[in-house]
């Protein structure tokens, strides 16, 4: 086997592996499928060897940074796929545009509602907005109602509001999208 | 000056002095948020407060933990974000003195204000901070540009929260009116230091580091200017006093208020969790 079929065969082993890491937070749904995971790489012998794991946080203030790095090394280690290092990237800053069809579903199976529409759409970074949305109808998870209303912008967690559904009358929570 | 023992001292250069500028605006905005914790009027807000607080927060480590390392490559000690948050004296904090400022009225003698004067302090500091976020997109500074990127998708949803409490409390009984009234007649006055240029701006301009604040001034007044018509809020003319936190020189709020940030640093130095 030739040095760069190696490679991409621990690369591969490596996101097999991080697609059954949960989140911290919201462990209904991978590290993958939220898209926090952005690259991995395998090094050569001269970069030192090793995986390198590129990893974008969700929200500055994310509490779960350090939980999920650590989860990703421990992950990837004890699959025997060390030694790992991780790098967190900013830019480009995290959306929830990049979590996963199979993550949305996910999400909305395990009773949070999905990010509605598109992030980007709404405001290109910088364009003028107005400052009051009127957010658009958040679908229950449960029922599947759009008759809902939103009770707190900010929910259990950064990335999460609180709603609830006038039909069913079930709270839920909403993935806000940015 | 004689430093405190265990006090850190930078070399404060423009460039150094604008970046820190807007972490210590963050750091200290969070700090008095943060002393909401478990006093909100409802649950709701008590998780919103805090909930800003910990992005505010997370945006003050990412830019410290930045200002620190390009100290130490400008010939200086590099330092990290705890010495820069707690080993820095009062004179080398940068931040807004509206930051600054008593928040919430911890009790009868205490000074501060209350519901109303912290969500208009805190939309009108989230509108200058996107209006600033959005310009520092396109810094030279790559690192800068990428907190930025972040930090406006946080921004943008802080506005818009308490520009809806604004509306709400200003449209809502004659009591909650007056008292949005007289919140922003404590608050005004501070509001001219956002937009006051100087020295450190013109090298940050100059440099493509970032917007020199003047520039913030006229998107700032048109969104404050929207949501105080909804909220039947009229903006109060300026004045000329110009607060000087982003000079070093802050008002006699800012010694306490390092004092209970600091002291466990100061008491137990280089202690972790």
């Amino acid at each position: 086997m030739n040095a760069g079929s190696v490679h991409a065969k621990r690369v591969e082993a490596a996101w097999a592996v991080l697609a059954g890491v949960p989140d911290p937070e919201v462990p209904a749904v991978s590290l993958c499928d939220l898209g926090i995971v952005r690259d991995v790489r395998d090094m050569s012998e001269a970069e030192g060897g090793g995986l390198h794991v590129v990893l974008t946080p969700t929200y500055s203030g994310c509490p779960a940074t350090e939980v999920i790095a650590a989860s990703v090394a421990d992950a990837l280690l004890a699959a025997g796929l060390g030694p790992v290092t991780i790098e967190h990237r900013l830019a480009p800053a995290w959306t929830t545009d990049w979590i996963s069809a199979d993550g949305r579903r996910k999400l909305r199976d395990y009773g949070i509602a999905p990010p509605s529409g598109s992030a980007s759409a709404g405001h290109a970074d910088g364009a003028a907005v107005a400052i009051r949305i009127r957010p658009r109808a958040v679908e229950c998870p449960r029922c599947g109602s759009l008759q809902t209303e939103r009770l707190s912008a900010f929910g259990s967690t950064a990335c999460k509001a609180l709603h609830r559904c006038l039909a069913c009358r079930e709270p839920f929570e909403h993935f806000k999208p940015i | 000056m004689t430093l405190a023992p265990g006090s850190i001292r930078l070399d404060i250069t423009p460039p150094l002095q604008y970046r820190l500028r807007i972490a210590d605006t963050c750091l200290i905005h969070a700090q008095r948020l943060a002393e909401w914790c478990g006093h909100g009027p409802v649950l709701e807000e008590d998780i919103a407060l805090t909930n800003m607080a910990l992005d505010l927060i997370g945006q003050a480590r990412a830019l410290l933990t930045h200002a620190g390392q390009l100290a130490g490559r400008g010939g200086g000690e590099s330092v990290n974000e705890d010495q820069l948050a707690f080993l820095r004296d009062e004179r080398q904090f940068f931040n807004l003195t509206l930051v600054e400022q008593p928040m919430r009225k911890a009790s009868a003698h205490a000074p501060g204000g209350d519901f109303a004067d912290t969500v208009l302090r805190n939309f009108l500091l989230a509108s200058w901070l996107k209006a600033l976020w959005s310009r520092l997109l396109s810094s030279c500074d790559g690192e800068l540009a990428a907190i930025a990127g972040k930090a406006l998708k946080e921004a943008r949803y802080h506005q818009q929260h308490n520009a809806d409490w604004v509306m709400r409390l200003g449209d809502g009984t004659e009591e909650s009116a007056a008292r949005l009234r007289a919140a922003l007649e404590r608050a005004w006055p501070y509001t001219a230091e956002m937009f006051h240029r100087d020295e450190v701006d013109a090298d940050a301009e100059a440099s493509g580091l970032g917007p020199a604040r003047d520039v913030l001034r006229a998107e700032w007044r048109v969104e404050v200017a929207a949501v105080f018509a909804e909220a039947r809020l009229v903006m109060p003319a300026d004045t000329p006093f110009i607060s000087t936190g982003t000079l070093g020189v802050h008002s006699e709020h800012m010694g306490c208020m390092l004092a209970e940030m600091q002291v466990l640093q100061r008491s137990f130095p280089g202690g972790v969790w």
